[in-house]
């Protein structure tokens, strides 16, 4: 069987995987990271997103093998050694943008890449279009807006603090 | 112990306690559980709607590479089927029809989906490899796969004993009466409508894993469920005939629920007792294309109404004919869902005298179909406010002022509607005043005017309903059929050192019960919320519960929780007494603190908790050591929440596409305990119904093919197809429950499916259309504009 190595969350493992087996079935039944989530067959739902060197990617769509020396950052690597939340955790959290949690972690995961690859800001407009690949079936969406909407004035520096919700 | 904030109790927006783990990958779903030595399931499912079963070839399968088993429903003679929990009567008053439901089809494949055989093997790979190689001699025979084919003359039978496909033929109300009333009433307003076919699609996909122990002989399940107790009771003794103390039912985190995840499945009871027969644990978890075709549906009604009116607008009666859909075989709550969820709540908010509803259930090849998210009441909601506003059309009444002027007035509370529902209290003139503000109704017109200047078609639309929730009295419910009881149990254990557990008999997959729950301790008995935990989803930990659905966690469960909660109140304060040497009648509770009435004598709860479990100086021939009390609540009656919904629509008259571009929802939920969480469920039941109005439908073909089984066929709302939703309370007080409270976890998916439709045939009103069938998706908007264009042309 095919040796894949790769470091999930800074740490390097070596695992043995079927030529088919899918960089989500690595995660959670190789490396037991069970945070990522399965919620379709068809890439369509966006609960598997993970960082693949930085980038989004379904985990769902990509082999195993095809990871072979790649950096993968999971929800389980995105808080500080000291247990501190991403600002994007934060805002989930401050805003209710979850209800169940079974979308959350492809949701945060997606929601990060796409604030880091839109520095000037995204409007309300820009964030529901980049949502396009991730469902939701509790919220309808509007927490998670505004969540991200405020967890991107954090990650680009434009505030030190999140801006609360409010009651 | 620390001082009490009241930011944390009744009230306040305290962020979720179970979002840490949420948040940070270490929620644990049943699909995260892993037992050692375990085996992996994978089920055969039938390709065909209808079909006998020849024969099944497991040879060449049982040959494959990691194979431990292949089992067919011949191998299970002994057990029984997936039982019905609600028993509904025919007018006649015999009992309905009720097929076996076998765990996997035995003669017969009654639709897509139907199980056939399952195969355990050493991984998920492995076993899914075999399944494919198994051979099933199939015979394709005729379907049915809608209510209207499976109930035209010489339609093909699915079950042969039952003739017509009619599982009951059921009325409520006076036909005699209504009848009358129809021939004395000035106008009469007949509409047909139907309520378009859901597929609930939870984002966790099902999952179960059964084990066995073979030194105690105890079975335990992981299951996606929203009530594990009442699995127990269904597939223990129903289905595998285990008793309850042999059988543990576990129901972790779960992935959402809507409904889909009440209902004992067949996956459930075969890796269960799978497990047994190859004495290792046996995983099961669903893929979602298996989700399409195995999941209960939701709704698909074909109904007839006919609303008689008096010449000022008052109604005067409804009549109203239902075909409802329960696919092959009858899921856990099927038969209850057309008939006691549903045409209960036809009176809506108006004070129509007289309503007569019939009813067929109907059998069709295609998967069960039960409660989703509302279940009866969205589908009672939907043809009564799409009934009034063709009616005030067609009265030329205002479509607010007809409302108006049939409201059950705001003290004709506790109000009975003639179809055997009492509503304990309500306002809707001021329900609906606010949405009516909110949503800047007056100024519309100026909103569509400017609107028709970008070419865009502008609609506005309301809906003004009641739904029963807080399911419900147990005599009531076992008189009407259910064949269980409804009541809830709450355990509150408090420790040595005053931090509190309660253990819930409801089930929390989404709704933040770890939280709101919480609150009504820390608001109880002044301990922070971080010192209150709330255990739920486990037989062996909890005492006893019947879960969460109809939004009763809180209108049933919490009022368990407030009983018991009296009972550790009141045997506190005895000891307080004790130790402060006072009368009992002289000692005062409030939040954390024991005081003798008029002094500064004080004791704090931690002390009370602890003199509980070191009783040294302790009255212990009066009082039992311990501060831990159960208690179990039988609701006096449903709850009724209600309110307006509001939505405002633009439709592309070149697409066809209809965009929502303002919600409004005001509704009374009775109490608030937690407002972020209250307005969080709205907004997610009004997206669902959404979804349900614009984008979503369940489509099988002639042949009884799902087409729609896939999330490319269907239509899930996505972040881009919906609007932000604005949320407010209008609150009356629940009168029969002691918090007050009434329940939100499904007014958002009843309220908003007429609101959307109202408006969108409020944007077409110039194309002459009556009424639009959900989803009102592009294509059929296009059809109606363009055929509008050139019926203008000619």
């Amino acid at each position: 069987m095919p040796q894949v190595t790769l470091t999930v969350n800074g740490k390097t493992s070596t695992v043995e995987v079927e030529g088919r087996t899918l960089l989500v079935e690595l995660l959670r039944e190789k490396l037991r990271l069970t945070g990522t989530h399965v919620g379709c067959d068809t890439s369509q739902c966006g609960a598997c997103v993970v960082h693949v060197d930085g980038e989004s990617v379904k985990a769902c769509t990509v082999l195993a093998v095809q990871a072979d020396g790649t950096q993968v950052t999971t929800i389980e690597g995105l808080a500080k050694a000291d247990g501190t939340l991403h600002p994007m955790q934060e805002a989930f959290r401050e805003y209710h943008a979850l209800q169940c949690g079974f979308c959350t972690p492809g949701m945060v995961m997606s929601a990060i890449d796409l604030v880091q690859k839109h520095p000037a800001g995204l409007s309300e407009k820009e964030i529901r279009e980049g949502l396009e690949g991730n469902l939701c079936r509790c919220t309808g969406y509007h927490n998670i807006v505004k969540a991200i909407a405020a967890a991107q004035e954090v990650m680009h520096g434009r505030v030190q603090t999140l801006a609360l919700a409010g009651d | 112990m620390n001082v009490v904030t009241p930011f944390e109790g009744i009230g306040a927006s305290v962020r979720r306690k179970e979002d840490l783990r949420f948040l940070s990958g270490r929620g644990q779903y049943t699909d995260d559980i892993n037992r050692p030595g375990q085996a992996y399931a994978s089920i055969l499912r039938s390709p065909h709607a209808h079909a006998t079963i020849g024969g099944i070839d497991i040879a060449a399968a049982r040959a494959m590479p990691g194979v431990v088993a292949i089992f067919t429903g011949a191998d299970m003679p002994d057990l029984g089927g997936i039982p019905c929990g609600w028993q509904i009567h025919n007018k006649d008053g015999s009992p309905m029809a009720e097929p076996m439901h076998p765990v996997l089809a035995v003669d017969k494949a009654r639709f897509v989906g139907d199980a056939v055989a399952v195969v355990i093997a050493e991984t998920k790979a492995q076993a899914r490899d075999a399944a494919e190689a198994i051979e099933v001699d199939y015979a394709v025979l005729p379907a049915v796969s809608t209510v209207t084919a499976a109930t035209a003359p010489g339609a093909p039978l699915v079950h042969d004993a039952v003739a017509g496909n009619i599982c009951y033929d059921w009325h409520i109300g006076d036909k005699a009466i209504n009848e009358a009333a129809f021939a004395g009433a000035a106008k009469v307003v007949e509409f047909d409508l139907v309520n378009n076919r859901l597929i609930p699609n939870a984002m966790e996909p099902r999952a179960a894993i059964g084990d066995f122990d073979r030194t105690t002989d105890e079975y335990t399940l992981y299951t996606t469920s929203q009530n594990p107790h009442v699995i127990r009771l269904l597939m223990g003794a129903f289905v595998l005939h285990l008793p309850e103390h042999k059988l543990r039912v576990v129901a972790p985190d779960v992935g959402g629920g809507f409904g889909s995840k009440i209902f004992h499945y067949a996956e459930e009871a075969i890796v269960t007792w799978a497990a047994g027969r190859v004495c290792r644990p046996v995983k099961w978890t669903c893929e979602r294309t298996e989700s399409f075709m195995s999941d209960a549906h939701g709704r698909d009604h074909v109904s007839k109404a006919r609303l008689a009116l008096d010449a000022n607008g008052k109604f005067l009666a409804l009549h109203v004919q239902t075909l409802a859909n329960m696919g092959a075989y009858l899921s856990t709550f099927a038969t209850s869902v057309p008939t006691y969820l549903y045409a209960t709540l036809l009176a809506g908010v108006y004070t129509t005298p007289s309503i007569y509803a019939e009813v067929k259930a109907v059998f069709t090849n295609t998967v069960p179909v039960d409660a989703y998210r509302g279940a009866g009441r969205p589908e009672a909601t939907f043809l009564l406010e799409r009934l009034v506003d063709v009616a005030a059309r067609e009265t030329g009444i205002d479509r607010i002022e007809i409302r108006r002027r049939n409201f059950i007035p705001s003290d004709a509370f506790p109000y009975q509607t003639p179809v055997a529902l009492q509503y304990d209290s309500g306002d809707y003139q001021t329900t609906l005043d606010a949405a009516l503000e909110t949503a800047g109704w007056a100024s519309f017109e100026e909103r569509r005017a400017e609107a028709a200047t970008r070419g865009r078609l502008r609609g506005i639309g309301i809906s003004t309903y009641v739904e029963a929730c807080g399911i419900a009295p147990s005599a009531v419910v076992g008189a009407l059929g259910a064949r269980a009881g409804l009541y809830e149990v709450g355990t509150i254990r408090v420790h040595p050192t005053g931090s509190v557990t309660v253990l819930t008999g409801t089930h929390s997959h989404g709704q933040g019960h770890e939280t709101t729950l919480a609150q009504l301790v820390t608001d109880r008995l002044g301990v922070p919320l971080a010192q209150v935990d709330v255990v739920h989803g486990d037989t062996a930990k909890i005492p006893f519960g019947m879960g969460t659905y109809g939004s009763r966690s809180l209108a049933v469960g919490g009022s368990a929780m407030v009983k018991a909660m009296d009972k550790i109140v009141a045997k506190a304060r005895r000891i307080a007494a004790h130790l402060m040497e006072a009368s009992v009648e002289d000692v005062e509770f409030d939040r954390g603190t024991f005081r003798v009435a008029g002094t500064d004598k004080t004791k704090s709860w931690g002390e009370i908790c602890l003199t509980a479990y070191v009783p040294h100086n302790y009255p212990i021939e009066e009082i039992e050591p311990g501060l831990d009390e159960t208690a179990f609540y039988d609701p006096k009656n449903f709850t009724y929440p209600g309110g307006a919904h509001i939505c405002e629509v633009e439709i592309e008259p070149e697409t066809g596409i209809t965009t929502v571009v303002n919600f409004t929802a005001v509704d009374d939920v009775g109490r608030v305990i937690n407002p972020m969480i209250v307005e969080g469920q709205v907004q997610g039941g009004v997206c669902q119904g959404i979804g349900q109005a614009l984008l979503e439908a369940c489509v099988y073909d002639a042949e009884g093919q799902l087409v729609s089984g896939s999330y490319m066929d269907y239509q899930m709302p996505r972040a881009n197809d919906l609007p932000m939703v604005s949320v407010a309370t209008h609150v009356t007080l629940c009168t029969h429950n002691p918090l007050g409270v009434k329940g939100c976890g499904e007014v958002g998916a009843i309220g908003s499916p007429p609101a959307v439709i109202n408006a969108v045939v409020d944007a077409l009103k110039d194309y002459g259309v009556r009424h639009i069938e959900m989803p009102a998706t592009a294509a059929k908007i296009w059809g109606i504009i363009n055929a509008g264009h050139r019926l203008a042309a000619e």
